[in-house]
């Protein structure tokens, strides 16, 4: 394909794509910026720590020797091996080595 | 006697090591005992700190487990700056080498979309570029032209199903990821970053144009990495996002 051709081809998937956007309002000055405020839905903080004023501390609960069990929604997600077949997704090693010493 | 700072800055974050010499309290007393409830406070601080930073890395291992992932992390990774906005920037290298998370492949990943959230919610201001401005455009000057992309603009590229698994675990009645490599890009088109799928060769195509190379170049190098790369789609989305903030010679 010749460079034109490529341009003319670029050129109309632009003019597709503004075509495709025209309905999006231009909407980034209608709305005041929130600090600290989550995601409409999402358990998350969209700034981060160190945003908010998170009370201080309580109790470090810690154990001198820990094992990760399975929790949380990894265990939901099983996958088959991937593509190059070096990793598998399963559950997390219960395991009590390489731990912290503490 | 000043106590000796090397020491204190490793004790601080971790319990089993001695208490430095010469802390003393207010009227002169020693503080050992003070000196543990501040470390203390430290370490739990931190652990919140990286609760708020990888909520969807929390959700992936389970409370508990994250406890102990972020309190092995901030010993061998204590804040470098007092500024807790980028605290966790070490979370992805340190997950690949953690052995008790090593089967789930893809977290050092989810690790890296979280920090890309939150570097991109902080970066600066952008203004997209005017619709007609590209509309104006005559094709040899697009192919030869320069696009700016809005700082907040990031991308991962990732051999897991990064989007779908960050959907699942934030989005009530997402469906389960499905065996697929994914590259993300991050976008603020407003002020929250928001996540989303990348096709084939769009993340070279958006890397390209980052890197400084021309619109026809950015393109080339898109299609011979992943011929089925759709430009139209890529534009699409990047316009939606307010990512495009300039055209012409590189500033």
């Amino acid at each position: 394909m010749s460079q034109t051709t490529k341009a003319l081809a670029a050129a109309g998937a632009l003019a597709a794509a503004l075509t495709a956007t025209l309905s999006v309002p231009a909407h980034a000055q209608a709305k005041e910026k929130c600090f600290g405020v989550s995601l409409a839905g999402k358990n998350d903080c969209a700034a981060g720590p160190g945003t908010t004023c998170a009370g201080t501390s309580t109790v470090d609960y810690q154990g001198n020797a820990w094992t990760l069990v399975d929790a949380g929604t990894c265990t939901e997600i099983e996958l088959p091996e991937m593509a190059d077949g070096s990793d598998r997704m399963g559950s997390l090693e219960a395991l009590d080595r390489d731990l912290p010493q503490s | 006697m000043t106590p000796d700072q090397a020491l204190l800055h490793r004790s601080i974050v971790d319990p089993a090591a001695p208490r430095p010499d010469g802390m003393i309290d207010s009227a002169g007393r020693p503080a050992g005992r003070r000196f543990d409830v501040y470390r203390n406070n430290v370490t739990v601080s931190l652990i919140e700190a990286l609760e708020t930073a990888f909520p969807v890395l929390r959700k992936l291992v389970g409370d508990e487990n994250f406890r102990h992932l972020a309190r092995a992390f901030l010993r061998r990774h204590p804040p470098s700056s007092p500024l807790m906005l980028f605290y966790g920037d070490a979370m992805p290298d340190f997950l690949s080498g953690f052995a008790p998370t090593g089967q789930l492949g893809y977290l050092p990943d989810v690790a890296r979309l979280e920090l890309a959230m939150r570097i991109s919610y902080h970066a600066a201001d952008a203004v997209p570029l005017a619709r007609s401005r590209l509309e104006a455009l005559a094709p040899e000057a697009l192919w030869s032209t320069h696009l700016t992309l809005a700082p907040s603009v990031l991308v991962i590229r990732s051999r897991w199903p990064l989007h779908a698994i960050w959907r699942y675990n934030v989005e009530v009645g997402a469906p389960r990821p499905k065996p697929a490599a994914e590259d993300v890009i991050v976008l603020r088109p407003d002020y929250d970053p928001v996540p989303h799928c990348l096709g084939p060769g769009a993340a070279t195509f958006v890397d390209a144009l980052r890197a400084g190379r021309t619109f026809g170049e950015a393109h080339d190098a898109a299609t011979d990495d992943a011929p089925a790369f759709d430009l139209s789609a890529t534009l699409t989305l990047l316009l939606a996002g307010g990512a495009i903030t300039g055209i012409g010679a590189l500033p």
